[in-house]
């Protein structure tokens, strides 16, 4: 079975191969069938990797190595992409999916152009599944075959980290269609309106599940860690971050091109770099050149492999846009206080805070060059990072008013006002009854300020409640999303100011009070799951008249020889109470003292509210109208 | 003429935020970015300034464990080179914190040169250890 998967590998390898040729000598109906048919084996190949999981065939070294028959069902099939040769296979069946889609759907109206972006396409699948095939096959057997399973790291055993790859992959691998895009584009020399309105549709396809994803992987780590937070500018989630913040430049500036013809240029870069930063991403997650708190399986060989890719896809369309660059149309005039020049700014933003983050990440590999060893952590990005983000964020709802090519800035005072008026509340109500900082405040500020400069923004644009209704989607898609910037922004200020924790140390029996909340331990009891066994305690939580039952647990994995953390977390509308079980401490007198680590995490929920928001907005701003584009198209 | 001077306008104020970010992160990196020592580093390089964020590394000196009131504790941690660091830390440690496994500790030294952890690190799973930690077993075998 796993051989003919193997096969159907190597026919996709050829067939992507196949593609590449094709569609490069601008066939676009061969190179879209092999697409397709590349697919198609694509998917057989994957789903006999499934079924080698589902069905524990330990023959297959793959599953030896990362399951077990007691696995939970669910987990052994998400098993199948919870180690790194069966991610890199997923990795291939996006980018292939992707490919073959847009070999379904793409009508431009150019040919040549379309079968040029498959053939890119091909390429890059193709290079993928070399590695996969070279490098990391999936499809090894291991003779004999044990008896039993190594087992899946313990910590993937969980829902939302089931979800997590795929989600991601859709992001990270759906910006290869786009740098595709770009490239055919480039190759053509054109990039104008009628590229620009296909290059946005896939950019928007490849930002909203990368967005789903990351929020995905920053819940999980919420709960799953015990340690309380949400994000933790981790190396690995950073590389997330980067092509998410790249991915959103390039949907703002896409815009332009699509509507004035302008920026192309530009855009073309930013289609380029987003994948660049998606396979820079894959590199410093597999290659384990950075220390993270994530675990993940890392092979300096592999990791070196990836980066090699990295520098010849990107070296390559970075070349052609050389050599191309000059010869763009550029589209009609604009000074800085137009539209253009607010979303030539955003896009500054974003770049200038990707390039901090980037910084950040990298800064340990060159100080280790130098010689030194040290990390980089949260306090750098809150200088950096945060502050260079605030400044879009209060520009957003102000130069999103601007007009096309030149703006009238005569109200650009009384909305200085409004801004400063609202941190003034803020700042009042912080000397006043509630102990807000000034940071905070601030903070808080720009929270209210988006939310409501996105109601502002659509009732501009709208002006009456029955033309409401009537409102395109993308104008919706564009509201909704920048209101869950806003959205999220409160959450993430609420929670990072107001977020309270204690260590506690109790034995069964005890009460302690902490954060308002009542909290006794009834007791600590041993229990067994299907691969796993726990100590579990029973704290009774009281606030009020409110009374909530919490039991977090540790458990141990024998088939992994792995303990986990499972926090126990009481919503109350407004905040989390959240407990994690720590270590029992016995004392000379032969008592256990159980330590708890628990944490208040007010408006957390707003984080993930708004993360989703975000992505339902660029969902939605995927339909509805096409732009007309008016100019003869040969 | 005008629009140029407008487009002028643009290019400052992106000209200002570059190099205020450059600034930024130069100086963001400088206070922020936290060292890595052994004890034995420590030991040949002194202690570093009381109050910054370093990071010390090694591997939890066997019946060094000891706990005082609700989730206070003190351990050494040594690397091998003879030399140890004794490390106040109160709060829960990770699952795989065991004496004669490694750790990392984040955290500052006060004026009168005791340590206080924030964090501890220690590995993940059977086969994951920090970075860092790699480099310092290889230094000292």
């Amino acid at each position: 079975m796993i051989e003919a998967g193997h096969f159907a590998a190597f026919l996709a390898l050829i067939l992507s191969f196949f593609q590449a040729g094709q569609g490069l000598m601008g066939q676009r109906r061969a190179a879209g069938l092999s697409a397709i048919v590349a697919f198609g084996a694509m998917t057989f190949s994957f789903v006999t990797l499934i079924v080698a999981f589902a069905t524990s065939d330990f023959s297959v070294q793959l599953v030896a190595a990362n399951s077990h028959t007691l696995k939970p069902f669910v987990y052994k099939i998400a098993g199948t992409w919870g180690n790194h040769e069966g991610s890199m296979a997923l990795w291939c069946l996006v980018g292939i999916g992707f490919g073959a889609v847009a070999a379904k759907l793409l009508a431009t109206g150019r040919p040549t152009f379309e079968a040029r972006a498959l053939g890119v396409q091909g390429l890059l699948n193709g290079g993928a599944l070399l590695y996969l095939l070279l490098a990391s096959s999936p499809f090894t057997r291991l003779d004999p075959a044990p008896l039993q399973g190594a087992g899946l790291n313990p910590l993937l055993q969980d829902p939302a980290l089931a979800a997590h790859p795929p989600m991601l992959y859709l992001g990270y691998v759906g910006y290869s269609f786009v740098f595709a895009l770009a490239a055919a584009g480039l190759i053509e020399g054109r990039i104008d309106r009628v590229w620009a309105r296909t290059a946005r549709l896939w950019a928007l396809a490849a930002f909203v599940p990368l967005t789903l994803g990351i929020a995905l992987g920053s819940y999980w780590a919420y709960y799953e860690l015990g340690w309380g937070g949400w994000w933790f500018w981790d190396p690995v989630e950073n590389a997330s971050l980067m092509p998410w913040l790249i991915g959103a430049a390039l949907l703002h500036s896409v815009i332009v091109t699509e509507k004035r013809g302008s920026f192309g240029v530009w855009t073309a870069l930013l289609a380029v770099l987003a994948f660049c930063f998606s396979m820079l991403g894959a590199f410093l997650v597999r290659s384990g050149v950075l220390t993270s708190v994530h675990a993940f399986a890392v092979d300096p060989l592999r990791g070196s492999l990836l980066l090699a890719g990295l520098l010849v896809f990107g070296g390559a369309a970075l070349i052609l846009f050389a050599l191309r660059a000059g010869k763009l149309e550029a589209g009609p005039n604009w000074t800085t206080g137009s539209r253009e020049g607010a979303l030539m700014g955003n896009n500054l933003v974003l770049i200038v805070a990707t390039a901090t983050v980037l910084l950040g990440t990298l800064f340990p590999l060159i100080a280790e060059a130098a010689g030194q060893t040290m990390s980089v952590g949260e306090p750098y990005f809150n200088l950096t990072f945060t502050p260079i983000m605030s400044l879009a964020l209060i520009a957003l709802p102000i130069v999103q008013a601007w007009s096309w090519g030149k703006a009238a800035l005569s109200s650009l005072w009384k909305w200085g006002a409004a801004f400063a008026g609202i941190v003034a509340v803020f700042w009042l109500a912080g000397i006043g009854p509630f102990d807000i900082p000034l940071l905070a405040g601030i903070g808080l500020a720009i929270a209210v300020w988006l939310i409501a400069g996105a109601a502002m923004e659509i009732w501009r644009r709208a002006k009456t409640a029955r033309r409401l209704g009537k409102m395109p989607a993308r104008v919706w898609g564009m509201t909704l999303a920048h209101a869950g910037l806003g959205f999220f922004v409160l959450g993430a200020v609420l929670e990072t100011s107001g977020r309270a924790h204690t260590t506690i140390a109790l034995q069964e029996g005890q009460a302690t009070s902490v954060a308002g909340w009542q909290l006794t331990l009834d007791d600590v009891e041993s229990i067994e799951g299907p691969n796993w066994y726990a100590e579990r305690a029973t704290l009774t939580a009281r606030r009020g008249g409110t009374v909530a039952e919490l039991q977090p647990h540790k458990r141990f994995y024998p088939a992994a020889q792995m303990p986990t953390t499972e926090t126990a977390i009481h919503k109350t509308g407004l905040a989390d109470l959240y407990v994690a079980l720590g270590d029992g401490r016995r004392n000379t007198q032969g008592e256990t003292r159980w330590t708890f680590e628990v944490f208040l995490n007010p408006f957390i929920d707003l984080i993930y509210l708004g993360t989703i928001l975000i992505g339902l907005g660029a969902f939605l701003s995927m339909f509805g109208r096409k732009t007309k584009v008016k100019e003869a198209e040969a | 003429m005008r629009a140029r001077s407008k487009r002028l306008w643009g290019v400052a104020i992106a000209g200002v935020l570059l190099v205020s970010a450059v600034t930024l992160s130069a100086v963001a990196l400088k206070q922020h970015a936290d060292l890595f020592y052994t004890p034995q580093l420590l030991a040949e390089q002194g202690q570093p300034e009381a109050g910054k964020r370093v990071r010390i590394g090694g591997w939890v000196q066997i019946d060094s464990i000891e706990y005082g009131e609700g989730a206070d504790m003190i351990f050494l941690i040594e690397d091998g080179s003879g030399q140890t660091l004794e490390v106040s830390y109160t709060g829960v440690v990770p699952d795989l914190f065991r004496e004669g496994e490694g750790v990392v500790a984040t955290g500052r030294f006060d004026e009168t040169g005791a340590f206080t952890a924030e964090n501890i690190l220690a590995k993940h799973d059977e086969n994951y250890q920090p970075r860092e930690l790699k480099n310092a077993r290889q230094a000292t075998s």
